[in-house]
C-alpha cells in the first residue's frame, strides 16, 4: 500500500501530462492545468517546510552546543530580521526590507558569484594542460574564444600591419564566434539530444513504476 | 631553474587570486577604455529585431535573475529598456524569478524617468509569480489570470495599457533576461514554440553557449530566438549600438586584461608542466 | 513621452508626406476559422495589410451578438494581422465583422465572415512527436520485457559510478562525512529526480559502511524527498538507528547563499567524498574548487551542457549528460533498469540514423529533387508546435 499509492499518483499525474501534450480535446487541457496548478501549490506551501526545517536545525546546535553552534545564532538572527522587516513594513521600495536586500543580501550575491573569476584562474591554471593533441587543440581554441570575447583581440590583431584593412578586420572575433557556432554547438547538441533521451527514459521509467528506489528500496 | 619552475608550478592559489583581482581593479580604477567595434552577430540581431518594430508595439519583458547576475544583466537590462521606451515600445515587464521584479522595477522607474514615459502608458511591471514555465504556459491563456494585479497591487482591469492585452499571443516580441532556470529554455519553448511569439533574450555570459541552437535560422523561417545578449560583452555590444555606453562597456577593459591575466596562467602552467617532465599528473579533469 | 515625440515627428511627417504622399495600409483579405488544435471555444480571425507606410490607428474585430446587434470583442493596434476570439460555445456558428479605425473614423469595414468554434482529439501538430515518443517507448519496453527474461545485457564502465563505493569507503577509512549536493534546482526538474535516485543508491552504502551522510538542499520539496529517501534507504539497510534526519538540511532558496552555505560546510566538516549531481549553474566550480581545496574526492554530474567543463577541470569524475540518469541503472544492475537503458541506446541508434538520413537528404536535396521528399518528410515527423 506505502508503494502502490505513490506509484499510482505519479503514473496518473505522468499520463495526463502526456495525454494534454497531444489531445487538445476536454477533459485533457483542463486536468492538466489541474495538475500543474496543484504543482504550483504545493511549491509555495512547502516553503514553510523549509524555514520549519531551518530553525529546528539550528535551534537544536545551539541548546547541544554542537560544533561550530555559533554560526547558527547569526543563522537565525538573519532570517528574523528579514523576515520581521518584510512582514512589518513590506517589501516594495524604501521600505527596511528593501533595503537591507539591496545593502546586504544583493552585495553578498554578488561577491559569491564574482568567486567564479578567481577559481576559473585557478581551474585553468591546473587544468588546461598541453598533454596530448586533443588537449592541446582544446587549449589553442579556449585562448581564441578568451581573445575573440573581448575587444582586446581585434585590437592585437589591428596591430599587424594591413590586418585592419584586409577583408577581415574583426578575424579574432570571428574566429571566436565561429568555434562558438559551430564545433561547440556540435558539441552541446550531441549533449543535449542525449541528456534530452536520458529525461524521457527516466520519465518512462517513473511513470510506469519501473523505477522506483526513490520511494526507497529497489523492488 | 627546475626547482623554482617547480616552485611556480605548485604555487599557492592565493597567489592567483591576488594577481586576478588587481587584473580586474586595476583598469576600473584607472577608467581605462577600448574602442569597442560590434560586427554582426547574437547582440546585432537582437538590436535589428526591436528596431524594426513599429511604434506601440508591444514588448513583454521578463526578469528572470537575481542580484547574483545583476552585474552581468543590469546593463542590459537599461540598455534594452532604454532602446525601447526610446523607440515608444510599449513594454509589460514581469519575472519569473522573486528578486527580478524589483531589479525590474529599479531599472524600468530609472530609464523612464531619464526619457519621460509614463507608467501605466508605456510601461508597466507586473511583479513576480511562481511557477515558471508552468506559468508561461498559462500566459498563453490568460495574462490577468495569472497577473490580477501589477507589482503596487493596481488591478488589471484598470491599467490602460493593458485594456487590450489578453494572452501572450497579443506581444509582438518576449525579452527575458535570464540567468539560469526558468529562464530562456523555457520561454522558447512555450511563447516561442508553442504560441509562435518572437522571443529575445540576454544571459550570463557562461550560460550563452548553450543557447547558440535556438539562434539558427532555416530559409523562410523564423530562428527560436531573435537574437541573444552573451554576457557583459553583449550588454556593451549593445550600449555601443544605442550610442550610450555604460557600466558595461567600461566593464569590457577590465575583462580584457583578465582574460589575458588567465591566458598568462595558463602558459606559465605548461612551461612548468613540460619543463619539469610532465610527471605529475593532475587529479582533476579524470572521468 | 508619447506626446513629446509625437509632437517633435509632426514636421518630420509633415516633410515626407509633402515629398512623398504616405500610402495608406489597406486591410484585406479576411478569414475566419475555428481556432485550430485547441479544446474549442475559440475562432481566429486572420487579414492582411497590402505595402504602405500609413498604418491605421487601430483595427476592432465585432461579433454579431445573439440579439442580432454587433459587439466589440477586440481592439488591435493597426500593425496587428488576426486576433483570436475565445470564450465561445462549441458546434454554433459566430459571425464577425473588422473595422479600420483612422483619425477618429471608421475607415473600412470587412466581412461578415463566420466559423464555428469546434474541439479537436488529436494535435495535428504533434503527431510526429507522438511517432517519435511510441518509437522510444517501444525499445525500452521491448528491452525491459528482454532484461526481465534473464538477456544478458551489456553496459559500458562508467567511471564515475564505479567510484562510487570507493569514493564512500574511502570517507569511512577517514572518519570523515559524505556530503551529498542535488543541485539548486526544485522537484520538477528530471536532474534532481535523478538526483534523488543516486541518493537513494549512495545512502544505502553510507548505511552499510556507516558514514555519516549530509546533504544541504536548496528546495523544501527536495528537502522532503531527500529526508525520505535517505530514511528508506537506511531502514531497507537494516540501520534505521544510522539514520539521522539533522543532517539532511534546508539552508537557502537563493543561489549563491545555497553555494556560500554549501561551502562553509565543506571547509567546516571536511568531507572525504563529496557528490554533485543534479541541476546547476554558476555556482558549479565555487562549489567543485572549494571540494577541491579540501581533499575531497569528487563525483560531478549533470546534464547542464555549459556546466559540465567547470566539473570536468575541477572534479575527479564527471557523469555526463545521460550518464546522470543511467546511474540508477548502473549501481542497481537491476534488470528491468538495464533494459531501460539498452532500449534508451537503441533509440539513440535509431535517431542517430534518422538524424544522417535527414542531413543528406537536405544536403542532396539542391541536386537531386527525389531527396527533397525525404528531407520534408522527416521534418514533418520532427515538427512540433
Amino acid at each position: 500500500m506505502r508503494l502502490y499509492v505513490p506509484l499510482a499518483i505519479t503514473f496518473v499525474a505522468g499520463m495526463i501530462m502526456i495525454l494534454q501534450f497531444f489531445i487538445p480535446h476536454q477533459p485533457f487541457p483542463m486536468l492538466g492545468d489541474g495538475v500543474q496548478d496543484w504543482y504550483v501549490i504545493v511549491a509555495s506551501s512547502a516553503i514553510f517546510l523549509g524555514i520549519l526545517n531551518l530553525l529546528r536545525v539550528h535551534v537544536k546546535k545551539i541548546r547541544l552546543r554542537k560544533r561550530h553552534w555559533q554560526y547558527s545564532p547569526v543563522t537565525i538572527v538573519g532570517f528574523l530580521t528579514m523576515f520581521v522587516s518584510g512582514v512589518a513594513w513590506g517589501v516594495t521600495e524604501e521600505t527596511p526590507f528593501y533595503y537591507l536586500f539591496n545593502q546586504m543580501v544583493v552585495p553578498m550575491g554578488a561577491t559569491m558569484f564574482s568567486l567564479l573569476a578567481f577559481f576559473v584562474a585557478s581551474a585553468a591554471f591546473r587544468a588546461f594542460r598541453a598533454s596530448n593533441w586533443r588537449a592541446t587543440l582544446l587549449l589553442a581554441s579556449a585562448f581564441l574564444v578568451m581573445l575573440g570575447r573581448v575587444p582586446i583581440g581585434d585590437i592585437i590583431w589591428r596591430w599587424i600591419p594591413g590586418a585592419a584593412e584586409s577583408s577581415h578586420p574583426y578575424l579574432v572575433s570571428e574566429i571566436a564566434e565561429w568555434i562558438m557556432q559551430f564545433p561547440n554547438m556540435a558539441g552541446q547538441r550531441a549533449i543535449l539530444i542525449g541528456a534530452a533521451m536520458g529525461v524521457v527514459a527516466t520519465s518512462l521509467r517513473m511513470i510506469f513504476g519501473i523505477e522506483r528506489s526513490y520511494l526507497g528500496g529497489a523492488d | 631553474m627546475k626547482k623554482l619552475l617547480e616552485r611556480i608550478g605548485n604555487v599557492d592559489r592565493r597567489v592567483i587570486f591576488v594577481l586576478m583581482a588587481l587584473a580586474v581593479i586595476v583598469p576600473l580604477a584607472l577608467k581605462l577604455t577600448m574602442e569597442m567595434p560590434v560586427g554582426e552577430g547574437p547582440s546585432y540581431e537582437l538590436y535589428e529585431y526591436i528596431d524594426q518594430l513599429p511604434a506601440d508595439s508591444r514588448v513583454l519583458m521578463s526578469f528572470d535573475y537575481d542580484p547574483s547576475t545583476k552585474p552581468e544583466l543590469q546593463p542590459m537590462a537599461r540598455a534594452l529598456v532604454a532602446h525601447m521606451l526610446g523607440s515608444d515600445l510599449n513594454i509589460v515587464a514581469m519575472a519569473l524569478w522573486p528578486q527580478g521584479a524589483t531589479l525590474g522595477q529599479e531599472i524600468l522607474s530609472g530609464v523612464s524617468d531619464s526619457l519621460g514615459a509614463e507608467q501605466y502608458e508605456d510601461w508597466v511591471n507586473m511583479g513576480y509569480k511562481t511557477g515558471g514555465q508552468v506559468l508561461i504556459v498559462r500566459l498563453g491563456t490568460s495574462i490577468e489570470a495569472a497577473f490580477p494585479t501589477d507589482l503596487e497591487n493596481v488591478p488589471y482591469g484598470e491599467i490602460p495599457m493593458l485594456s487590450d492585452v489578453s494572452t501572450l499571443r497579443d506581444f509582438d516580441l518576449v525579452v527575458t533576461l535570464s540567468a539560469g532556470d526558468p529562464g530562456i529554455p523555457a520561454w522558447v519553448m512555450i511563447a516561442s514554440d508553442r504560441f509562435g511569439v518572437p522571443v529575445g533574450g540576454g544571459c550570463t555570459a557562461v550560460s550563452a553557449p548553450q543557447f547558440y541552437p535556438y539562434l539558427q535560422q532555416r530559409d523562410g523561417e523564423r530562428p527560436q530566438m531573435e537574437g541573444l545578449l552573451g554576457g557583459l560583452r553583449g550588454a556593451a555590444d549593445y550600449e555601443t549600438l544605442i550610442e550610450r555606453p555604460g557600466l558595461a562597456a567600461a566593464g569590457m577593459s577590465a575583462q580584457s586584461i583578465a582574460h589575458l591575466v588567465i591566458m598568462v596562467f595558463i602558459v606559465i602552467g605548461n612551461i612548468t608542466f613540460f619543463a619539469t617532465g610532465r610527471k605529475k599528473r593532475t587529479k582533476g579533469g579524470g572521468r | 513621452m508619447k506626446t513629446r515625440t509625437f509632437s517633435a515627428m509632426v514636421p518630420a511627417v509633415l516633410l515626407i508626406a509633402a515629398a512623398v504622399a504616405a500610402q495608406p495600409v489597406r486591410v484585406e483579405n479576411l478569414e475566419a476559422q475555428d481556432s485550430p488544435n485547441d479544446a474549442g471555444g475559440a475562432v481566429e480571425l486572420r487579414w492582411s495589410l497590402s505595402d504602405g507606410t500609413d498604418f491605421p490607428d487601430s483595427i476592432t474585430v465585432l461579433r454579431e451578438s445573439p440579439d442580432g446587434g454587433m459587439e466589440v470583442v477586440g481592439t488591435k493596434p493597426g500593425v496587428s494581422t488576426g486576433d483570436v476570439d475565445t470564450g465561445l460555445e462549441n458546434g454554433r456558428e459566430y459571425s464577425y465583422l473588422v473595422r479600420v479605425h483612422r483619425g477618429g473614423e471608421v475607415a473600412a469595414e470587412l466581412g461578415p465572415v463566420s466559423a464555428v468554434p469546434a474541439a479537436q482529439w488529436l494535435h495535428t501538430e504533434r503527431w510526429g512527436m507522438l511517432v517519435i515518443l511510441i518509437i522510444l517507448a517501444g525499445f525500452i519496453l521491448y528491452f525491459i520485457e528482454q532484461g526481465k527474461k534473464g538477456r544478458e545485457l551489456y553496459i559500458r564502465e562508467i567511471a564515475g559510478l564505479t567510484a562510487v563505493d570507493d569514493a564512500v569507503g574511502r570517507a569511512t577509512e577517514m572518519g570523515r562525512p559524505v556530503l551529498y549536493v542535488p543541485g539548486i534546482m526544485d522537484m520538477d526538474n528530471i536532474q534532481t529526480i535523478a538526483s534523488m535516485v543516486i541518493l537513494g543508491r549512495v545512502a544505502a552504502r553510507t548505511a552499510k559502511f556507516g558514514s555519516p551522510l549530509l546533504v544541504p538542499v536548496s528546495k523544501s520539496v527536495v528537502l522532503s524527498v531527500s529526508q525520505e529517501v535517505v530514511k528508506e534507504s537506511y531502514l531497507e539497510a537494516g540501520r534505521p538507528d544510522a539514520y539521522q534526519s539533522d543532517n539532511i538540511f534546508y539552508l537557502t532558496d537563493d543561489q549563491f547563499g545555497y553555494a556560500a552555505g554549501v561551502d562553509g560546510i565543506m571547509v567546516r566538516e571536511r568531507p572525504a567524498a563529496i557528490f554533485l549531481l543534479g541541476t546547476f549553474y554558476a555556482e558549479s566550480l565555487i562549489l567543485a574548487e572549494t571540494g577541491r581545496s579540501v581533499g575531497a574526492i569528487q563525483i560531478a554530474g549533470t546534464a547542464m551542457p555549459s556546466q559540465l567543463p567547470f566539473f570536468i577541470a575541477a572534479c575527479d569524475y564527471t557523469l555526463i549528460g545521460e550518464e546522470l540518469f543511467a546511474a540508477s541503472a548502473y549501481l542497481s544492475r537491476e534488470p528491468k533498469l538495464l533494459g531501460s537503458l539498452k532500449g534508451q541506446d537503441v533509440a539513440k541508434l535509431f535517431f542517430i540514423a534518422v538524424i544522417i538520413v535527414g542531413v543528406l537528404a537536405f544536403t542532396l536535396g539542391d541536386f537531386w529533387e527525389p531527396a527533397n521528399e525525404v528531407a520534408d518528410f522527416i521534418r514533418l515527423l520532427t515538427h512540433v508546435e
